[in-house]
């Protein structure tokens, strides 16, 4: 759709807002892995471990009030095969943490300061990810 | 208690940016990764709406502290270790599979459904592997 591209500029600056705040208010990188992963780790500073959560909870209740509250419709269809489900949560998961960050945290977060790191991560995942649609596509016969 | 709002205002607009952009629409991300057809760039336009706020962001931490007290993080690093580019390739793999990265994961928790949260719980289940593998890599290097 034509209106794609600017509702994706819409909620990029959105998302770009949301890390300012959250570095420029608490000092913190918004990293969704990396908060998420924050989580699951056990010791740390019980504050940042309750922002941590807060921040979660935020993510998950504003579209859902849009969605279920503004009835505001999106296109979101997540395939239902279990397999695929669960290899590419797990390979997701691990990556992530192995690299210290996502596409929150190296892409957006990391290149924005110019970090080598985060620009190699997000080349490497592009790469990676664009390599297994064309295996899939080609080799499977998927999303024909 | 200030700190928990910074952190509430960040994740509902990091979660409002990601509903609105379409990134929690797993087809968007695929079309993106997918180069053979009709390529989707809307990601190109996320992602460029995202790093300019926070290009913005980072320029003004210089010689300041965070609003709400203690320091901003510190330079990024610049090695290339193998956590690095592994991770970001099995990220990679992971995320061309299904489409879904980590903050659009929990962005679309409420309206996902089962193979959302089958998704979610097995992402969270290779973060809690990342430290295992992580000591494996290591103890490998070491032997090098």
């Amino acid at each position: 759709m034509q209106s794609d591209w600017i509702w994706g500029l819409v909620g990029g600056g959105l998302i770009g807002l949301a890390g300012a705040v959250l570095l420029l208010g608490n000092g913190r990188i918004m990293g969704a892995s990396g908060i998420l992963g924050g989580l699951l780790t056990k010791g740390g500073e019980a504050t940042a471990r309750i922002e941590r959560l807060v921040f979660v909870a935020c993510v998950i209740a504003v579209p859902a009030l849009l969605h279920y509250g503004a009835n505001v419709s999106v296109e979101a269809e997540v395939t239902s095969n279990l397999g695929l489900l669960l290899g590419a949560g797990l390979l997701v998961g691990l990556g992530t943490r192995l690299a210290n960050g996502c596409t929150s945290g190296h892409g957006v977060c990391g290149i924005s300061r110019l970090s080598l790191r985060g620009l190699l991560a997000t080349i490497l995942y592009i790469g990676a990810g664009a390599a297994t649609v064309a295996v899939m596509r080609h080799l499977f016969g998927a999303f024909s | 208690m200030t700190r928990l709002i910074v952190a509430a205002l960040s994740g509902g607009l990091f979660g409002a940016g990601l509903f609105l952009s379409g990134m929690t629409n797993p087809a968007k991300v695929q079309g993106f990764l997918d180069l053979s057809r009709a390529w989707d760039p809307t990601l190109i336009f996320v992602m460029g709406g995202a790093l300019i706020p926070m290009a913005i962001a980072w320029q003004m931490t210089a010689g300041r502290v965070p609003l709400m007290g203690g320091q901003f993080p510190a330079p990024p690093r610049t090695e290339f270790d193998r956590k690095l580019i592994l991770g970001s390739v099995l990220f990679g793999v992971g995320w061309g599979l299904v489409g879904l990265c980590p903050g659009p994961a929990i962005a679309s928790l409420s309206y996902q459904g089962v193979s959302g949260a089958l998704f979610f719980i097995a992402m969270l289940c290779g973060m809690q592997l990342s430290p295992h593998v992580s000591i494996q890599l290591d103890r490998s290097t070491a032997n090098a």
